[in-house]
């Protein structure tokens, strides 16, 4: 709940508003305009895209596996919005032996996406 | 705070990685202590023999459902027509129980196995197409369908006989090896092994499904799965195993997956056949 207000209050648009809510996020960044930030919580959940909840308790997100780490107070521990952007792109990076997809080594998700991805995961 | 413990957990993957079951030299005998050792340690609360369970070995709250359903389990058709199947007789008069004297007594740990006059190494599917067609009858196709009522019925004939995959010689050792390659090898857009999720990860959740141990895997198989509605074979999952991460299958009982079942299955020396099963 906290996480959830915390990403409120760093929502910065209303439709970030209701995505974060979970209300109809997909009309919600089909909306013209949607931000980063709707278009990254998109792809994030989103089975055949980042699928982070496979893997992660994700605030907002039902059904959560959890073989990576929860991710919450993502801006106190990537202070640098790049180092996360690092670890989304190709998480075998910092560890070799990761566990995380490589997303944008492998061309699962394009630059973009990331980008939205981690604009949204840096409200968490 | 949260950053340490993270960093830890990946220490520990880490340290696993370098463990004497993904060591450069390759020793069956060290595989083996190494996995039950480990498996033992992650799941106290599971006797030895219990992994044969699977998913439901380290898993109480599904458990008890998944014990309800054995009571009228789904397979049992399966059971009857594989015994048919079996039993029937061929254009030649004979039947597959000609091929397989000693069925009634239990033969299914008997494979897979390596055939050191044809190097290859035979599963139990493998074994009832080479017994069909020396026969002069048509071989069954490997995943699903009557190869694994036939299946079914032969593991049922060998419930509670014990697995004890052997591995002689070079050649036997170079298609154990093939197989850990495979077990141990980062496939697939997503960049995952078998082990990821079946050793490091068993006992985690990915979405709402609980990853059971890689050791008891294989003695349950065929499987009544509901998921397919039907009964089907271990290369059958293998094949949706390798493309949940987005890599291409391998053909049923093509070498690739017959090395994979036999390093698979050795990882279950010691423990007894309970096929077939069912699971969700
Ligand atoms: C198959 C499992 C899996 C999937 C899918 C996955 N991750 Fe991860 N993730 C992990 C694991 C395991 C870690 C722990 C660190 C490591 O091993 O790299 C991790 C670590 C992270 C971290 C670093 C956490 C920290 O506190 O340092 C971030 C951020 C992250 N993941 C974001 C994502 C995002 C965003 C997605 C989806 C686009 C995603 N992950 C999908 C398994 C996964
Ligand atoms: C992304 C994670 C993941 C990877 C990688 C993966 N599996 Fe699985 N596997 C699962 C899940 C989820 C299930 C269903 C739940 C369970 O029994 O673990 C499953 C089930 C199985 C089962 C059936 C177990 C039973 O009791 O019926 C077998 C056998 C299996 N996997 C073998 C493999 C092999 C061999 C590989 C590599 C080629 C592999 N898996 C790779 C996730 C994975």
């Amino acid at each position: 709940m906290k996480t959830f207000k915390h990403a409120i209050a760093t929502a910065v648009s209303v439709a970030a508003l209701l995505g974060s809510l979970g209300l109809a996020p997909m009309s919600a960044s089909a909306a013209e305009g949607a931000s980063s930030v709707d278009k990254g919580k998109e792809v994030a959940f989103d089975r055949r895209l980042g699928n982070c909840l496979g893997c992660h308790a994700i605030a907002g997100g039902d059904l959560p596996g959890n073989i990576g780490p929860p991710l919450i107070a993502m801006k106190a521990r990537y202070p640098e919005r790049q180092a996360l952007y690092d670890q989304i792109w190709d998480a075998t990076k910092r560890n070799p032996h990761s566990l995380m997809p490589p997303f944008g080594r492998h061309k699962a998700l394009t630059d973009q996406q990331i980008s939205d991805i981690t604009d949204f995961i840096w409200t968490l | 705070m949260k950053t340490k413990r993270i960093l830890t957990a990946a220490a520990v993957v880490g340290a696993l990685l370098s463990a004497p079951v993904m060591a450069g030299s390759v020793d069956p005998a060290a595989d083996l202590k190494a996995v039950h050792d480990y498996f033992a340690k992650k799941f106290p609360e599971t006797p030895f023999n219990d992994f044969i369970n699977g998913v439901y070995s380290i898993d109480p709250t599904s458990r008890a459902q998944w014990e309800a359903i054995e009571e009228f389990p789904p397979y049992e058709p399966n059971i009857d027509k594989g015994n048919e199947l079996f039993h029937k007789a061929f254009a030649n008069g004979k039947s597959m129980a000609d091929c397989f004297p000693g069925y009634a007594d239990g033969i299914r740990q008997n494979y897979p196995h390596f055939d050191a006059a044809t190097k290859q190494v035979v599963t139990l599917e493998l074994a009832i197409n080479q017994c069909l067609e020396a026969n002069g009858e048509k071989p069954l196709a490997y995943k699903k369908g009557p190869i694994a009522d036939v299946s079914a019925y032969l593991a049922f004939q060998s419930r509670g006989k014990v697995f004890d995959v052997k591995v002689e010689g070079a050649d036997a050792l170079a298609w154990y090896k093939r197989g850990r390659d495979h077990f141990l090898a980062k496939r697939g857009q997503l960049n995952l092994a078998c082990a990821d999720c079946h050793i490091y990860s068993s006992g985690t959740y990915v979405r709402a499904d609980l990853l059971s141990p890689a050791m008891g895997h294989v003695t349950h198989f065929p499987v009544y799965r509901s998921a397919w509605g039907e009964i089907g074979t271990l290369h059958r999952r293998y094949g949706g195993c390798n493309e949940q991460v987005r890599a291409k299958s391998f053909k049923a009982q093509s070498e690739e997956y017959r090395a994979l079942e036999f390093f698979h299955t050795y990882l279950s020396n010691g423990l007894e056949v309970n096929g077939p099963g069912s699971r969700k």
